[in-house]
């Protein structure tokens, strides 16, 4: 980032009168959010996982136009398609007298490309739900113990310690055994599997703001624990917790997928992409497609949301931040 | 150090103590009894009044608690519910591929993803570096499940009857039979005793085991099985080793000593290594550490998909079965696994970095 190499001149040494004190738009107009996605947009990478995400929630919500078939109901008496036949493509030599399957047809008689389409909604549903539990949930848990320490500090960390103690799928199965196999259930044995992550990074940055003497100014304004915390602190300890969401989605997507796969998340015949996976895996062998399609459309998901990720972090990284230095 | 790595011992005790408790009451938690898991239809309520006196499951939980606690100090892990054996013999026998599995897959993960790293870092925006930081992107992405499947695709199938065709499953071909080493070398042991478990413990990992009694048949047979499920465990982990290695490099890099040992006219070589990769490597060493719980988490999704009756998918048969004693015994084995391995990172800091003060 060239950012950090340009000379800027320190605000505080611009002179104090009247004309540069009445620019202060000019600070406010270069705010870390109106930086950050500035920067975000001049990011190849991030750029890309925008235009990824961008696909996906248009499949997502328009999945009903945009799907051929049905994505759930087979397609016996409807045409005359093979069980488990792979693509037919009309434009790749496929006859033009049989029915088009972009990405084949599974063992049910499904139109497998609807079904990758239907997908994206479940997959954006996963990955949003779950980590807006987990990082209301982190967050508290990390803002009490970072800003009250203590005897608060010490409970909840070492609990948080101990479900970090395990392998992180292993207590999801474990979760997910206890509450029952489904979507639900497995979206939220991944909550809570991933609150220690968001309670870490909201307690550190708790820890670091609390210093700042912005707070102690508060607080000689009189200003109740509370309102620090929520008013004063947390908001200033977002762009880092912001960033591990996001990343956080792509993991959250990518583990649902899994507890899917092993027959512990969504139950057939939703068309969520780790049970299609799960159904047909044996077949991978016979009919590839079958595996190969929503493997790609989890990786692509989980590929968007890190890259975004990636670059909200550069873009929001405090080393590359300038302050509001007029221009 | 000594100090501190007893300390960092002690306080890992709470750890410990609530993975017992968490283990303990998540196992008690999941729906169904151990009695109709293991009867099905057959479990009326006398047998099970039967079964479940016998296994001490009539007792209240706090009782059981303590019982479960007691002989877990003591070394005795119970007996599995399912396969009526001892829990440690279960162990002994399946923890050896899950550990082989691992430690090639993060031995594959840092010996590409290092290398890889510093070059791209070296070689900032050169062709190189996109490819490798794109590979790295689509890496970490990847479902492992998929990995794995798409790997036995491609190498059982598409390169069938070509030199690379590899097994999709299974630790050994057919056929192919280990002769433990103590065998090979005549030592008499006394089945049940800790020599005879720690001997066997050794014996299970095929690789070792076959290089030391020097049965190359078995060493290559075991290696093509193993290539498949450690190459799908590894590729998250290299992805995530070599986007570390090159943030960590390029951020050395910058700094002024090593324009000072370019300047003095050291080789490039050694101020890459002597003086750059040195410096940046304690990152990358705690994410190495990290690798372990992830490659853990994966072994369970790759020991499915490859056939392989390791830790990771015995424990997920367990949940399912409700077999109490081996979900307690092995996640407590795992647990305490992990805890050391962070432990040893953490002490790596102090080897790798002089100035690193640990108290």
């Amino acid at each position: 980032m060239s950012i950090v190499t340009e000379p800027t001149k320190p605000v505080a040494t611009l002179p104090l009168d009247d004309a540069h004190v009445g620019n202060i738009d000019d600070y406010r107009a270069n705010s870390l959010w109106r930086l950050t996605f500035r920067r975000l947009f001049r990011q190849r990478s991030a750029l890309i996982g925008l235009i990824l995400l961008a696909i996906l929630l248009i499949s997502a919500v328009f999945a009903p136009l945009i799907a051929p078939y049905d994505p759930e109901k087979p397609l016996i008496g409807i045409e005359a398609v093979g069980k488990r036949e792979g693509p037919c493509i009309h434009i790749l030599g496929c006859p033009s007298d049989r029915p088009q399957h972009i990405m084949g047809i599974d063992g049910n008689f499904r139109d497998v490309f609807s079904r990758i389409i239907y997908g994206t909604r479940v997959s954006l549903y996963v990955g949003l739900l779950t980590v807006g539990f987990a990082v209301i949930t982190g967050t508290l848990l990390g803002a009490i113990a970072g800003f009250f320490g203590g005897w608060a500090d010490n409970v909840i960390m070492r609990v948080l310690d101990v479900v970090l103690a395990f392998p992180f799928l292993l207590l999801a199965i474990a979760i997910v055994s206890v509450l029952g196999p489904g979507l639900t259930n497995a979206m939220l044995a991944i909550a809570i599997i991933s609150v220690p992550a968001y309670a870490r990074v909201t307690r550190a940055s708790v820890l670091s703001v609390r210093e700042m003497a912005f707070i102690e100014a508060s607080r000689a304004l009189g200003a109740s624990n509370w309102h620090i915390l929520f008013g004063r602190i947390l908001p200033n300890s977002l762009p880092p917790l912001i960033v591990v969401a996001t990343l956080g989605i792509a993991t959250a997507i990518l583990d649902t997928a899994a507890l899917s796969f092993i027959g512990l998340g969504a139950q057939p015949p939703t068309p969520e992409w780790g049970s299609m996976l799960a159904i047909e895996r044996n077949q991978v062998f016979s009919a590839p497609h079958l595996v190969f399609f929503p493997g790609l459309a989890i990786m692509t998901t989980v590929l968007a949301f890190n890259l975004l990720g990636d670059g909200l972090r550069d873009a929001l990284d405090p080393r590359l931040v300038q302050g509001g230095a007029p221009k | 150090m000594t100090q501190y790595t007893i300390r960092r011992l002690i306080a890992a005790i709470p750890v410990i103590v609530g993975v017992l408790i968490v283990t303990f009451l998540l196992a008690r938690a999941i729906p169904g009894e151990p009695c109709t898991a293991m009867f099905g239809e057959k479990a009326t309520p006398a047998i099970c009044a039967t079964f479940n006196a016998e296994k001490g499951l009539d007792k209240p939980l706090s009782t059981q608690f303590v019982i479960f606690a007691r002989d877990m100090l003591r070394g005795d892990f119970g007996e599995s519910i399912r396969f009526k054996r001892p829990v440690l013999e279960i162990l002994i026998e399946r923890l050896p591929q899950t550990i082989e599995l691992g430690v090639t897959a993060v031995l594959i993960a840092v010996s590409v993803g290092i290398p890889l790293g510093i070059i791209s870092a070296l070689r900032r925006n050169s062709p190189l570096d996109v490819i490798t930081m794109i590979g790295a992107n689509i890496g970490v992405s990847m479902p492992v499940f998929w990995l794995g499947l798409m790997l036995a695709y491609v190498f059982a199938l598409l390169l069938k009857d070509t030199p690379f065709q590899l097994p999709p499953s299974g630790r050994l071909s057919p056929g192919v039979n280990p002769i433990p080493f103590y065998e090979v070398y005549g030592w008499q042991i006394t089945a049940g005793t800790f020599r005879a478990g720690l001997a066997d413990f050794l014996s299970k990992f095929y690789i070792f085991n076959s290089i030391i009694t020097g049965n190359w048949a078995v060493l290559g047979d075991a290696i093509r099985h193993l290539i498949l499920p450690a190459v799908a465990l590894a590729t998250i982990p290299l992805a995530i080793i070599a986007r570390m290695t090159r943030s960590s490099m390029l951020e050395v890099l910058g700094q002024d000593y090593v324009r000072t040992a370019k300047a003095k006219g050291l080789r490039q070589r050694a101020v890459v290594m002597k003086h750059a990769f040195r410096n940046a490597l304690l990152p990358i060493v705690t994410i190495i550490g990290l690798q372990f719980g992830l490659v853990l988490s994966g072994a369970i999704l790759t020991e499915t998909i490859f056939g392989l009756a390791g830790v990771g998918r015995s424990l997920y048969e367990a949940i399912t079965a409700r077999d109490y004693p081996i979900i307690q015994g092995f996640v407590v084995v795992i647990a305490i696994g992990y805890v050391l391995v962070n432990l040893l990172v953490d002490l790596s800091y102090a080897v790798l970095d002089p100035r690193v003060q640990l108290d």
